[in-house]
């Protein structure tokens, strides 16, 4: 019998219905709270099954359940509606043409927003590009994203990056960059830094499932056990790269917890859409990083709600609307119904709410504006060009400043 | 050259390997935020010996053992670096730095540009390099070309004990990331390419006399390792060695700079040369093509154009793979280094 090579396909592709069957999903409350202090080799089912919080009448079910007080939820559903009118408006923006690139992290806002809210506002996020939440967790305000989107003469990074490329170290958010899985393993070696200075700070390091097949993924994980580094390594399982579903990054017939399990890393497997459990597992991870149990890994079961990006179009590679399908649901939807439960929220409250915030951003981004809004605004910085490349401009970049001043 | 010391110079007689372990030390006790790692150099002391010591002075949460992964070694250390430790990391052997290669140049090269000084990572990755050992084709390699392309690193190659120590401290020290490359031809003495010749050592040698306390040199500061009217010689590392005694041979009165930062390029100091000799040789043991001194060719062609008498040559190694057997056809010995010179001198 001839050899056949095996090429993964996701269950559906444009105009066939959505599967999901493939997600090995678990019903809300039934996965148990281990301790802290557990041996990672104890915890294998915690990287096949899946921790659920809330069920689908929007009740909070077992151990990891109580963990967020009224308050925090109201937080988390400010913060995640505030991302998506965020990331509503600027996503218009770009196709007006007023910024030149963007990136949304629609449907998957529980996940960056929750885990902030469990960590301490100085532990040091090494974010991918949709974790945003954070930012706004820690009451950056959006007139400074709006900046950076912008390019524009209050651009904190003085137009060198591409827009939502953000770097806040006061705010505990790394510098990004286009090139993937590198900072995954870079807040594995702050993390390292935080334990050798006998300092209380804990990192947190973000991937997306198709980066995790990235050499540095692997790396991460191996330093991260070794030293038994005080570090979150969350991977953001949305099921898609760009194009590809999650299979071809080596989803299929496992998880990306399981990889985790391998390296001898604690690792869950969580309902990513669940704000209660998004916290509760964030949680438990950063009280294990930080009484030095060492690294913990998370995969957060997700879906990617829009486009890759603003240059990329989903209707040529998965079927239309498939997110409506999507069996973990709206996490705005679903922690909005949970406060409806309890009695402490209404939809009346809900749609006023929601205009507010779209309000205060096109407030915000129109004062970006006057500071000098358009697409790819150079004239704003073009002195500073050689700046920055070294802690003091050495010669040869005086030299070619004096070129460019002469128009050579 | 600029001698800063806090200590009277109490010299002691160092080999390169003693001078950089020296350096080490200083800068671990002078610094609390220095950490030493990579492969072997925790409670072994390194493959060269480089770090023999240093952890049981110091202790494990300062030097330490590492996993054999490049992209691991440097990852880390660019997120110490900002965190605020000031990471010294080595990479066993230069022709294994290549899986570090992403994290070097998209993350530790431009994170301060891309972040406008938001973050900074004050690396030094010290490497050894070049050949001349009979390494074969993964222990012998010269990639100093590699770095130099990359804006916002600098390239430091020392090539006696006196200049690795106050170089090291001074990359160490640094607030840019340093590329530290060893040439492990010369760590326990000078060789100027005569390998049928009894090996050499660096006692007594002049530039083995090294403090023994903290002193650094200036970055960015060729020296000039030989004064000479006839021509002007570029090189660094063991090529230092191999054109001085290329002069001897050629009893040509050759300059030979020695450059010691190859970016940023001590830019001063070569054109003040060419321009008092008119001629110019470019020597490294990396290959020809693409190579370093295709950039200094192009830089003493640029600003020496009206003093040159003779065309720019360069003695490198082929562009080839470095062989085993075949050591010494690949690697720059002084008779063809010799040879160059004489053809600039007399003409092609």
């Amino acid at each position: 019998m001839p050899l056949t090579l095996h090429v993964p396909e996701p269950p559906a592709r444009p105009g066939q219905p959505s599967d999901f069957s493939y997600l090995r999903l678990q019903p809300a409350g039934q996965a148990l709270k281990p301790p802290i202090d557990a041996n990672p080799q104890d915890l294998r089912d915690f990287a096949y099954g899946l921790i659920r919080v809330l069920d689908d009448n929007g009740e909070a079910k077992g151990e990891w359940g109580a963990d967020m007080t009224l308050a925090q939820k109201h937080r988390a559903l400010h913060l995640m509606m505030l991302t998506r009118a965020f990331d509503t408006r600027m996503f218009h923006a770009q196709r007006q043409k007023k910024i030149s690139f963007y990136i949304q992290a629609t449907g998957e806002e529980a996940i960056a927003t929750c885990q902030a809210l469990a960590l301490n506002d100085d532990d040091m996020c090494f974010p991918s590009y949709r974790q945003h939440s954070v930012l706004l967790a820690r009451d950056v305000p959006l007139l400074d994203l709006m900046c950076q989107l912008y390019s524009n003469a209050c651009d904190p990074l003085k137009g060198r990056q591409l827009p939502a490329l953000y770097s806040r170290n006061d705010k505990g958010y790394y510098s990004l960059s286009g090139n993937l899985a590198t900072r995954f393993l870079i807040g594995v070696g702050w993390a390292m830094a935080s334990a050798i200075k006998g300092d209380t700070r804990i990192a947190s390091s973000w991937i997306g499932d198709g980066a995790t097949a990235e050499g540095d993924f692997q790396t991460a994980l191996t330093f991260a056990h070794v030293y038994k580094a005080p570090v979150l390594l969350n991977v953001v399982n949305n099921q898609w790269a760009i194009s590809t579903f999650q299979t071809i990054a080596g989803g299929e017939n496992t998880t990306f917890a399981a990889r985790g399990m391998g390296t001898g890393i604690a690792s869950l497997r969580v309902d990513g859409n669940d704000a209660l459990a998004c916290y509760a597992v964030s949680k438990w991870a950063a009280d294990r990083a930080r009484t030095n149990q060492g690294p913990t890994l998370i995969e957060w079961v997700t879906y990617r709600a829009g486009p890759h990006s603003s240059s990329d179009d989903p209707s040529k590679y998965r079927p239309d609307n498939e997110w409506q399908s999507f069996p973990l649901g709206d996490p705005i939807v679903r922690l909005k119904n949970h406060l409806i439960t309890l009695g402490e929220w209404s939809e009346e409250q809900h749609d006023e709410a929601q205009k507010k915030l779209m309000e205060q951003v096109i407030t915000a981004q129109k004062t970006a504006e006057q500071a000098g809004g358009s697409s790819v605004n150079a004239a704003a910085h073009s002195h500073s060009i050689f700046e920055d490349v070294y802690a003091v401009m050495p010669q040869h970049l005086q030299r070619q400043r004096q070129q460019f001043e002469e128009g050579l | 050259m600029t001698l800063a010391s806090d200590t009277p110079h109490s010299l002691a007689s160092m080999t390169m390997v003693q001078a950089i372990r020296s350096a080490l030390d200083v800068m671990l006790e002078r610094d609390p935020n220095v950490v030493l790692y990579g492969q072997d150099v925790g409670y072994f002391g390194g493959v060269f010996r480089c770090t023999d010591g240093l952890q049981k002075k110091y202790g494990k949460q300062r030097v330490f053992d590492a996993p054999i992964s490049e992209s691991g070694i440097v990852g880390t250390a660019i997120g110490m670096g900002a965190y605020g430790l000031r990471p010294v990391i080595e990479i066993q052997f230069a022709d294994y730095f290549y899986p570090a290669m992403d994290q070097i140049v998209s993350e530790l090269s431009r994170l301060r540009y891309r972040s406008a000084g938001d973050f900074t990572a004050p690396v030094t990755i010290r490497m050894p390099a070049g050949g001349g050992i009979y390494g074969g084709q993964t222990h012998s390699q010269s990639p100093e070309a590699i770095f130099v392309h990359v804006a916002g690193l600098r390239t430091v190659m020392p090539s006696n004990p006196y200049d690795a120590k106050g170089l090291l401290i001074a990359s160490i020290e640094s607030d840019d990331p340093v590329i530290f490359i060893e040439p492990k031809r010369l760590y326990n003495g000078p060789f100027d390419g005569y390998h049928d010749r009894p090996i050499q050592s660096w006692r007594d040698h002049e530039d083995a006399h090294v403090p023994e306390g903290y002193f650094n040199l200036e970055l960015d500061q060729a020296a000039i390792a030989k004064a000479g009217n006839d021509l002007t010689v570029l090189a660094y590392g063991t090529m230092v060695h191999v054109a001085k005694a290329a002069a001897e041979l050629s009893g040509v009165d050759a300059e030979v700079i020695d450059l010691r930062s190859l970016w940023p390029v001590d830019l001063d100091t070569i054109t003040d040369s060419v321009k008092k000799t008119g001629r110019c040789v470019v020597v490294h043991e990396a290959t020809r093509t693409g190579g370093y001194g295709a950039e200094l060719t192009a830089l003493v062609q640029e600003h020496c154009f009206y003093s040159l008498e003779a065309p720019i040559l360069r003695v490198t190694g082929w562009d080839t793979p470095y062989p085993h057997a075949q050591e010494w056809d690949y690697f720059p010995v002084p008779a063809r280094v010799a040879a160059a010179y004489k053809t600039v001198m007399e003409g092609l």
